[in-house]
């Protein structure tokens, strides 16, 4: 043996912890896509969409019941469900929230916030708050990096996020459409008179945020499970990542994406599990306390 | 080309334009003068579809914008420019340009971007940089620019020179000027009185949200009323 034995352990332990950073990294960019959807909406709209979690709950029910019902494997379901989430964003916005709320932001609030509970009690009603999981035959296929065993979904999930992520910014960049967004987020009276429709704009946001819902939904599912009220934490995690990013910034819900995701697997890794959340409101807190705007925001 | 007849316009139901008559008639510029609050810019606002006005009409080459949203009534060719500039300040000079072609005009885009960028060098100077650091004139340069990337019929300017240096006003007019001489109509809304009235054929006067004077600007330059009644001056 080559290894003294406590040397042995040594390298156990940066093993151990090799890991929990790679699935934190892993986990975070579901995260933060989660987060994208999210910060993308508060950037134009200037408020927060309460709906987003119960979205990202019907998302994931919608690839379970694709494959459960009609044997759809989750990463066909993609192309079919995000240009559906696209629609069913587009339409909520521009024929629900918009013209229920009569242009004041504390009103799409309280819409959005009705949605929600609109959402979750139609999902308990149909599937009862009953967990559900989908199999899937790479479910626990693992990925061999040294001596490290990366899940397959986990890490079909990273790079998934981060092509989402690259073709976001992509349209944000490059496309008229996606330039009229960045135009209305901060002068919607200077985008009307330039010809830009604003309200079709604000729902093809909304649409984005949640076709980025359903994508994340899809790449949950092989190993995550639904239950009608689990969107919610999710989007308890994806608001400290925007915040801790900076409400409205793309590259801030990355980067506080994957920051996220490897906090609350190295606190799940030595304070426990059931822990692991506790250190992400840490870091909620204290970027509040410290940085209120963010790493990433404009705005103090 | 723009007709308006008794105009009644304002806000949550208070009228601010009180039965408004005016013209702008195809490669004419019509100067529109009035003191602070006259109602000028509620004016704008309502021929572009900013706000709905409370009656009377508003045609434009025979066709009611009763009903038609700011966007739609671009894409007829009417546009205006704000006043305040109004630029999308998170946004490159170039990309502020090509945004004026979202709705009208877009196939010529690069075209037009070059006929911009000739009238004012300065903006070809700073395409990549942020409008936001713009000086004040540079930003009017770029909403005026903007406003032509859309190929407009007619083109409505609010106080272009207003918060510049005497100079950068004189350098204003005559780019308004070298606009209008290319068959474009432009309603120039102004309180610089003198240069707006060397530059148009008409004039309408606004006081108190309606037109108090109306006629051709060499005649109302010498009317002595013009300055101490109606402007405040
Ligand atoms: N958004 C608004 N809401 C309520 N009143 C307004 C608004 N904008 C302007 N007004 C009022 O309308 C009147 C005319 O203003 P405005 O059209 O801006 O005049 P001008 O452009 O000639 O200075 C003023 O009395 C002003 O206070
Ligand atoms: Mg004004």
């Amino acid at each position: 043996m080559p290894f003294q034995p406590g040397c042995r352990r040594l390298m156990l332990q940066i093993d151990i912890l090799l890991s929990a950073l790679a699935n934190g990294l892993m986990t975070g960019a579901v995260y933060a896509l989660i987060a994208l959807g999210l910060t993308l909406v508060y950037g134009v709209l200037h408020v927060i969409n309460f709906a987003h979690g119960a979205t990202l709950t019907a998302a994931m029910f919608a690839v379970w019941a694709a494959h459960d019902g009609l044997g759809i494997d989750p990463y066909v379901a993609i192309l079919i469900l995000t240009p559906l989430f696209f629609a069913l964003g587009y339409a909520l916005q521009r024929f629900v929230i918009g013209p229920a709320s009569h242009g004041s932001d504390s009103n799409i609030l309280l819409v959005t916030l009705g949605l929600s509970i609109v959402i979750e009690n139609a999902l308990l009603a149909a599937f009862r708050s009953d967990t559900r999981s989908i199999d899937v035959p790479y479910g626990f296929s693992v990925i061999e990096l040294g001596n490290l065993f990366l899940p397959l979904p986990k890490v079909i999930a990273f790079f998934a996020s981060f092509l989402v992520a690259a073709l976001l910014w992509g349209l944000m960049a490059h496309t008229d459409i996606g330039k009229a967004i960045r135009a209305v987020s901060r002068e919607k009276t200077g985008a009307a008179l330039s010809g830009i429709p604003v309200e079709h704009v604000y729902a093809v946001t909304f649409g984005l945020g949640a076709a980025c819902l359903a994508v994340a939904a899809c790449l949950l599912m092989p190993t995550f499970l639904v239950n009608p009220r689990v969107g919610n934490a999710f989007v308890l995690v994806a608001f400290t990542i925007v915040v801790l990013g900076g409400m409205g910034s793309v590259p801030g819900a990355l980067i506080g994406g994957l920051i996220i995701g490897v906090v609350e697997s190295l606190s799940g890794l030595y304070f426990g599990e059931s822990l692991g959340q506790i250190g992400i409101f840490l870091i909620f807190i204290l970027v509040l306390l410290v940085r209120p705007a963010g790493l990433f925001g404009a705005r103090a | 080309m723009l007709e308006i007849r008794d105009l009644v316009a304002g806000y949550g139901g208070v009228p601010v334009l009180r039965g408004v008559s005016l013209d702008v008639r195809a490669g004419e510029i019509v100067a529109v003068l009035g003191a602070n609050g006259a109602g000028k810019t509620t004016l704008n606002r309502a021929i572009s579809g900013l706000i709905r006005p409370d009656g009377g009409s508003i045609g434009f080459e025979g066709r009611a914008l009763a009903g038609l949203s700011a966007p739609d009534i671009v894409a007829l060719g009417l546009v205006h420019v704000p006043e305040g500039r109004k630029i999308f300040p998170n946004m490159s000079v170039r990309e502020n340009l090509e945004l004026g072609s979202y709705r009208r005009a877009k196939a010529n885009r690069a075209a037009n971007l070059e006929r911009v960028f000739a009238i004012f060098p300065r903006l070809k100077e700073r395409t990549g940089q942020s409008a936001g650091t713009l000086s004040g004139g540079e930003q009017q340069m770029l909403a005026i620019g903007r406003g032509l990337m859309a190929e407009p019929k007619l083109l409505i300017m609010d106080e272009p020179s207003l918060g510049l240096s005497p100079l950068l006003v004189e350098e204003m007019f005559a780019l308004v000027a070298r606009i209008a001489a290319d068959g474009l109509a432009v309603m120039l809304v102004e309180q610089n009185v003198v240069q707006s009235l060397d530059l148009a054929a008409r004039a309408y006067v606004l006081e108190n949200g309606a037109i108090a004077m109306a006629g051709a600007a060499g005649t109302l330059k010498r009317d002595p009323t013009l300055m101490t009644t109606y402007l405040g001056l």
